[in-house]
């Protein structure tokens, strides 16, 4: 099977069509499934309902009604955004002719092709995509589970949890503590726990400036860690303080029932507590039987077509492709490789050979954003990075305003294009 | 990646134009003079004592950031470049000088671009006399040339491959709007194919700084640059 899909795709848009004639379900259109309508399978069901032009019968699951994005997600703790402006609804998809379910998927029977909600609906499917995001892994940060959500939030599914995180922050009393677990990698958006912690300091700098921040971090590095450091010791001296692994940051132990945080052995009483555990491939992904002992979804790096069966396609954080971050960006632009792949296969259309490439922007403070990016290509093995480049420290004040504008840019043209 | 058209460019191109690897020696400074005056003096002065008029004093360009004569107000796109890194040097001012507006889209500088190369040649000779001299300071740019990087007549004559540039065009429309409006990231819609090609080719070869833009175009091959302007060229 392998070896026939990498021929297929290597070899490009003559053999394409030979190898795979159409396939018609049985009402007459193929059936593609897409389950989570984020960043990977709003685009994914988005890009194939747009350019099959009614070739495809897609259906999207989706758990909510509307989807705040974990994007931007920080800039609202730090009050450069409004909660509002992270939210987009199914809507325009729907005018696409895609079937939106506003459920939740609890199974997946590969050998009968379907897929059951947890309304009790089934549906069948030709190919199914799974882009679900992810989960946390059980036992992360001992003392922790995800019942104590509501004491010690994660906000690292936006939603309520954002919300939540707000408030607590914007409740600590006047020189109070502020700690955050940063989660081992891989995990989610790279620079994010850090652009956190910027955002954070901004907001108690103006209403609480003898609070304290306490970074505890089981990594040695992380991304744009010169950037973040040079910003913190520039906007925010002497405010923040990070433990990493030398210094008991890997085995922290959480407390929710008093507020405390164990670091090496000491106790410590805290007033918010952004625990942010470490991470697997959404849920639905793992009872598919399409993960592997890492948690995550191995996927052939020209299509994102699952290793374990390919009627399967796993998108986005949930997916093991390579060297990609898992991003909104990542994601959305392996929807758009995916979709191209998937189409060509059920309906014949030209395969194009994929591209992939992510930019991450973060803020430190107001107008000083910093960026970090790269392109990928497909081995056999993985996606690999090819070339990248990350903002430089010392650059000047204009620079690092044209920077965050960018960011701005980003957000308007990547949610237009996941949404509509 | 090209594929055959790809190849077939190559091939084309290896038989055209087989340019010597050895540098190139600029023009002719005292015929530079006097285009200066003919072309660029009704709006710049150059020299030890000039001043700032319609646009910026010339003297001491080579190595400086685009947009930085303490005192003149540019335009948002040139601060804008400047801002990106762009720095004057013999690369980056021949595309300039050549065709102002493929460089710097919103620029103030009202000038059609000299476009015989000799001319252009001669004028960079002469305005180079009038910055940092590498045996006074070693790491001033240079004043001899490895390559042309002029785009080759091939390059923009490339009929793109629509289908393939809509494809394509779904990696840039994560950051620039598909409807062509700006929030933030220039739009990219409705551009006349050759202008578009030229910008792109821009970033490719470094002469426009973005590192995003450098990098998304470093990859595209010519085919697929002319695939991507055939595409975005009647969206609206
Ligand atoms: C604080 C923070 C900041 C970030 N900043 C950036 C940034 O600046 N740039 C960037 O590119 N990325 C950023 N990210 C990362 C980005 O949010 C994720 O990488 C991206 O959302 C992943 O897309 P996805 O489609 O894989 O998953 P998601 O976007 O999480 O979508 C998964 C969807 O699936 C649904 N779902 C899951 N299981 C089921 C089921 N069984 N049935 C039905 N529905 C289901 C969920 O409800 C969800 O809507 C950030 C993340 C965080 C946490
Ligand atoms: C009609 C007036 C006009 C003419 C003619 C003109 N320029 Fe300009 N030039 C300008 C203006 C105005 C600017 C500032 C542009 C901006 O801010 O976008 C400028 C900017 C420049 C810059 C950028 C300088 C800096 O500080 O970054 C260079 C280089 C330049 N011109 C070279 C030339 C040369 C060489 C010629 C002749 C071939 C020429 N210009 C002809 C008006 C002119
Ligand atoms: C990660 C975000 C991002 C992506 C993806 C991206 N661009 Fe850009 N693009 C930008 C930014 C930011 C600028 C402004 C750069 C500058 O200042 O030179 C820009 C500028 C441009 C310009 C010049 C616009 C002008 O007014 O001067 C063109 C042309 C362009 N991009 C084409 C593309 C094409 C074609 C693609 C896809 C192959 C693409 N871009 C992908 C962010 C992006």
């Amino acid at each position: 099977m392998t070896l026939t899909r990498r021929s297929f795709i290597g070899t490009g848009l003559a053999t394409g069509a030979l190898l795979q004639a159409p396939m018609v379900g049985a009402q007459g259109r193929p059936r593609v499934v897409v389950i989570g309508g984020g960043a990977g399978g709003a685009t994914m069901a988005r890009y194939l309902a747009k350019d099959s032009e009614g070739g495809l019968d897609i259906t999207l699951v989706e758990a909510n009604p509307i989807y705040t994005t974990c994007f931007f997600s920080n800039l609202y703790l730090g009050g450069f955004r409004d909660f509002e402006s992270l939210q987009h609804g199914y809507s325009r998809l729907s005018d696409m002719g895609i079937t939106v379910i506003t459920d939740t998927a609890t199974a997946v029977d590969r050998a009968a092709r379907s897929v059951t909600l947890a309304g009790g609906q089934s549906l069948i499917y030709d190919r199914l995509v799974l882009a679900p995001g992810i989960d946390f892994r059980e036992g992360s940060v001992p003392g922790w589970s995800l019942s104590d959500q509501d004491i010690m939030p994660h906000a690292y599914k936006a939603g309520p949890q954002t919300l939540l995180l707000k408030a607590q922050i914007e409740a600590m009393p006047q020189g109070g503590v502020f700690a955050m677990i940063a989660p081992p990698n891989p995990y989610r958006c790279p620079p994010g726990p850090y652009e956190r912690i910027s955002m954070v300091a901004h907001l108690l700098k103006q209403s609480n400036p003898t609070a304290k921040i306490l970074l505890i971090d089981p990594k040695e590095k992380f991304s744009k860690q010169a950037l973040f450091e040079e910003g913190w010791q520039t906007h925010y001296p002497g405010m923040i303080e990070r433990i990493g692994p030398d210094f008991g940051g890997a085995s922290a132990e959480v407390r929710p029932a008093t507020m405390e945080v164990v670091v090496d052995g000491e106790a410590m009483k805290v007033d918010c507590c952004n625990v942010i555990p470490g991470q697997v491939a959404g849920r639905i992904a793992a009872l598919a039987g399409v993960t592997d002992d890492s948690g995550w979804a191995p996927v052939m790096p020209e299509t994102m077509a699952s290793r374990v069966d390919d009627t399967v396609w796993v998108l986005g954080d949930a997916s093991a492709q390579g060297d990609m971050p898992k991003s909104g960006f990542s994601a959305n632009a392996q929807a758009k490789v995916a979709a191209n792949a998937l189409r060509g296969q059920l309906l014949g259309s030209r395969i194009f050979p994929a591209r992939y490439s992510n930019t991450c922007w973060s803020l430190i403070a107001p107008d000083d954003g910093v960026k970090v990016g790269a392109s990928y290509e497909p081995t056999p093995e993985k996606i690999a990075s090819v070339e990248s480049f990350v903002s430089q420290t010392g650059e000047d004040a204009a620079l690092r305003k044209a920077t965050y504008e960018e960011s701005l840019g980003w957000y308007a043209g990547i949610t237009a294009d996941i949404f509509g | 990646m090209s594929g055959w058209r790809g190849l077939l460019l190559t091939l084309v191109l290896a038989a055209v134009g087989s340019l010597p690897a050895a540098a190139e020696s600029l023009g002719d400074e005292s015929r530079g003079a006097v285009l200066f005056n003919r072309e660029c003096s009704v709006c710049h002065r150059i020299g030890p004592d000039a001043e700032n008029r319609i646009g910026p004093r010339l003297t001491g360009l080579f190595g400086r950031r685009a947009g930085a004569v303490p005192g003149f107000e540019y335009s948002k796109s040139m601060a804008r470049m400047g801002n990106d890194g762009l720095t004057w040097t013999l690369e980056t001012l021949e595309a300039y000088v050549e065709n102002p507006k493929a460089l710097i889209s919103g620029t103030r500088m009202n000038y059609r671009g000299l476009k015989d190369a000799a001319a252009r040649a001669d004028l960079l000779a002469f305005l180079r006399l009038h910055s940092d001299r590498p045996q006074n300071i070693p790491e001033a740019e240079p004043t001899a040339r490895k390559t042309d990087p002029d785009l080759d007549a091939a390059v923009l004559a490339i009929k793109g491959d629509r289908d393939y540039g809509e494809y394509l065009s779904a990696e840039c429309t994560t950051c620039h709007q598909r409807d062509g409006t700006d929030q933030g990231i220039p739009s990219i819609t409705r551009w006349p194919e050759e202008d578009f090609v030229v910008a792109m080719h821009a970033y490719k070869q470094r002469l426009r700084p973005h590192p995003v833009m450098q990098m998304m175009a470093s990859r595209l091959s010519n085919d697929e640059i002319a695939a991507l302007a055939a595409f975005f060229a009647d969206q609206d």
